[in-house]
């Protein structure tokens, strides 16, 4: 009895696999079928739309500086969010719920309209500060908040972050050593998912950087496309397949202590 | 400095809480604290929860500012001092290890912090780890032992940077009775060999009145009394303090000529000027004997056996006589004469007691 309810729970999570793996892989597949088209019916599979990539210098440029944005935004971010949110809950719980209503708020309103907020500001930047596209990191940060909030917010909750802190300051550790040796290191997981998400988020950005003209990476990819569809399309599955390789890092990499756990046999209490 | 050089140096400061307040918000957690501690002393300070003893530690570990008030640790005034410049050990409530380090890790980490070097370093580590009993340990990591030997590293990390203070939030409160007892003079063991001036805050009685010298028991922010165990169980300064320690019975009776009539028998008063006058009279149930059958005989201490209470060598009898119950502890023998349902006469053993006049 039990053992058929296995089989049947085992089934099940093949089938839920299986569609889900079609749902994401098939317009992949679609999309790389696409780019390996000929110019004809007929004709040959080719990868010279892939190889167009690295022969398109904006396009290198764009993947170039949407890679430097992403690694930008994601520490800005980090140096931001976590002492604030660390010091939240130690020292100001009682402030949790506005900032994570501050934090969250990105998410509710639109690209659109965060950008025509910031345009003044990103105006005054370029006149008087700089016109690099790196300048974007600044908006990035307001824009991956929510998703990094909420991945930093699970690996606080998730340890004794006062009890630790508290331990560690008895001992004879400044704040910054608090951070540095006893939180961060805790959550370890936590910080590499936020990074992740800002990333992801980062790389798939294009309404901001359209609307603000400059070029990242999904701007080079919509203009190729005018010109080279196959070309935006080999692109487009590059950077979905990049996104993927950074999830994978994220399941598999993300989880030291758990893998610690695992490989040394765990001592029963006395 | 060889470490028992360092153990003479460190052992022997006295602490003292003057009059410390702290308000949160509408409530009081500490109304007008003031403690001494005697160098290489264990205080205990109990009490229910609320009334301000967790406050009190973390004031001392400078986790905490005070409103007003002075905390001096070997004649050195500390109040303004951050905590991680306080020289003050601590081992808390919840479990505190870092997960990340293993027991060897977490113990070095303070010396790290105060500039030891490496060799001094791993050899102060093993020493301390000794001491507790856990140099076997010494690479586990937290999920990898026990509560009791996370709290005893605890207790090894606190120590290995040799703090002029020991401080122990309810230490042992997340471990279950049989560890919890062992541990208890474990610590006990290790505070008097080191000879560190130490703070133990429980809600636990039976671990307070075990393991201190002198325990001070705490209500609403405030000292009720401080002294040794056997003082505080047995002359209770308060109702609060001996309903709180230990169990008492609560007997109507009347003070009259300086002394509290209670069921017929007169009994000798702690309080002095004591309005004369109804009083609730609060005597311990060992003070309480069993002085034979009930039989057919009448009597304002004469009652029903309703409850016996195994408790190993003693026994907790439960008499109802009629318009109270009253608890009375007898050797398990004695106790085993009247069970349940039996008829018997009570005497009340002449301590001075305690009476509450406010009820």
């Amino acid at each position: 009895m039990r053992r058929s309810r296995q089989i049947k729970l085992q089934v099940f999570r093949g089938i839920v696999f299986l569609v889900m793996g079609a749902f994401f892989l098939v317009p992949i597949a679609a999309m790389f079928e696409f780019s390996t088209r000929g110019n004809s019916v007929t004709a040959p599979r080719t990868l010279v739309a892939w190889t167009n990539i690295f022969k398109t210098p904006d396009l290198v440029d764009a993947i170039t500086a949407s890679l430097e944005l992403a690694v930008i935004t994601s520490v800005a971010m980090l140096v931001l969010l976590l002492p604030t949110m660390v010091w939240v809950r130690l020292r100001l719980p009682s402030l949790h719920r506005v900032v994570e209503f501050l934090c969250l708020l990105p998410i509710t309103i639109p690209a659109i309209a965060l950008v025509v907020g910031i345009f003044p500001i990103n105006r005054w930047m370029r006149i008087n500060i700089s016109d690099s596209i790196l300048m974007l990191s600044f908006f990035y940060v307001i824009l991956v908040m929510p998703y990094s909030y909420r991945a930093l917010d699970a690996g606080l909750a998730a340890i004794d972050i006062k009890t630790l802190s508290e331990a560690a300051r008895s001992l004879g550790a400044g704040w910054s050593t608090v951070m540095l040796r006893v939180i961060v290191p805790n959550m370890s997981s936590a910080i590499l998912n936020a990074s992740l998400l800002s990333v992801a988020v980062v790389l798939g950005e294009y309404t901001f950087a359209n609307l603000l003209t400059y070029e990242n990476l999904q701007v080079a990819i919509a203009y190729v496309g005018l010109v080279s569809a196959g070309t935006s399309i080999a692109v487009a599955v590059a950077s979905l397949l990049f996104a993927f390789v950074l999830l994978m890092i994220l399941s598999f990499v993300g989880r030291p202590r758990e893998r610690m756990a695992r490989a040394e046999e765990p001592i029963v209490p006395k | 400095m060889s470490s028992s050089e360092a153990r003479e140096a460190r052992a022997g400061v006295e602490v003292r809480l003057e009059n410390l307040q702290r308000r949160y918000a509408a409530t009081t957690a500490l109304n007008g604290l003031s403690l001494t501690m005697a160098p290489g002393e264990l205080v205990a300070l109990l009490g229910p929860s609320g009334c301000g003893k967790t406050t009190a530690l973390r004031l001392l570990a400078g986790l905490e500012e005070a409103d007003s008030g002075r905390v001096i640790i070997a004649g050195r005034d500390v109040t303004n001092v951050p905590a991680n410049r306080r020289d003050v050990g601590m081992v808390f409530q919840a479990y505190s290890l870092f997960p990340h380090m293993t027991a060897r890790q977490n113990v070095e980490f303070g010396l790290q912090l105060h500039k030891v070097g490496p060799g001094e370093r791993r050899e102060r580590a093993g020493e301390v780890l000794e001491l507790v009993g856990l140099s076997a340990h010494a690479n586990k990591f937290a999920h990898q032992m026990s509560g009791g030997q996370q709290q005893r590293v605890a207790l090894a990390r606190a120590l290995a940077i040799r703090p002029k203070v020991l401080l122990l939030d309810e230490p042992l409160s997340a471990l279950d009775a049989k560890v919890r007892s062992r541990l208890r003079d474990e610590i006990r063991r290790v505070q008097l060999e080191v000879g560190i001036t130490t703070l133990f805050v429980t809600h636990d009685q039976e671990e307070a009145l075990a393991i201190a010298d002198r325990v001070g028991v705490m209500q609403a922010g405030k000292l009720e009394q401080l002294g040794p165990p056997m003082e505080i169980y047995s002359r209770p300064a308060t109702p609060f303090v001996a309903e709180f320690v230990g169990l008492t019975n609560r007997i109507p009776g009347e003070v009259k000529f300086g002394s509290v009539e209670v069921r017929g028998t007169q009994l000798p008063l702690v309080q002095k000027d004591v309005p004369t006058g109804p009083a609730v009279a609060l005597v311990r149930p060992e003070a309480v004997t069993i002085t034979g059958d009930g039989g057919m005989s009448d009597g304002p201490l004469v009652g029903t056996v309703i409850a016996v209470a195994f408790l190993g060598a003693t026994s907790r009898v439960t008499v109802d006589l009629g318009d109270i119950t009253v608890l009375a502890q007898l050797p398990t023998s004695a106790a085993a004469e009247h069970p349940a349902g039996t008829k018997v006469k009570l005497a009340l053993r002449p301590d001075p007691v305690l009476v509450d006049i406010h009820n």
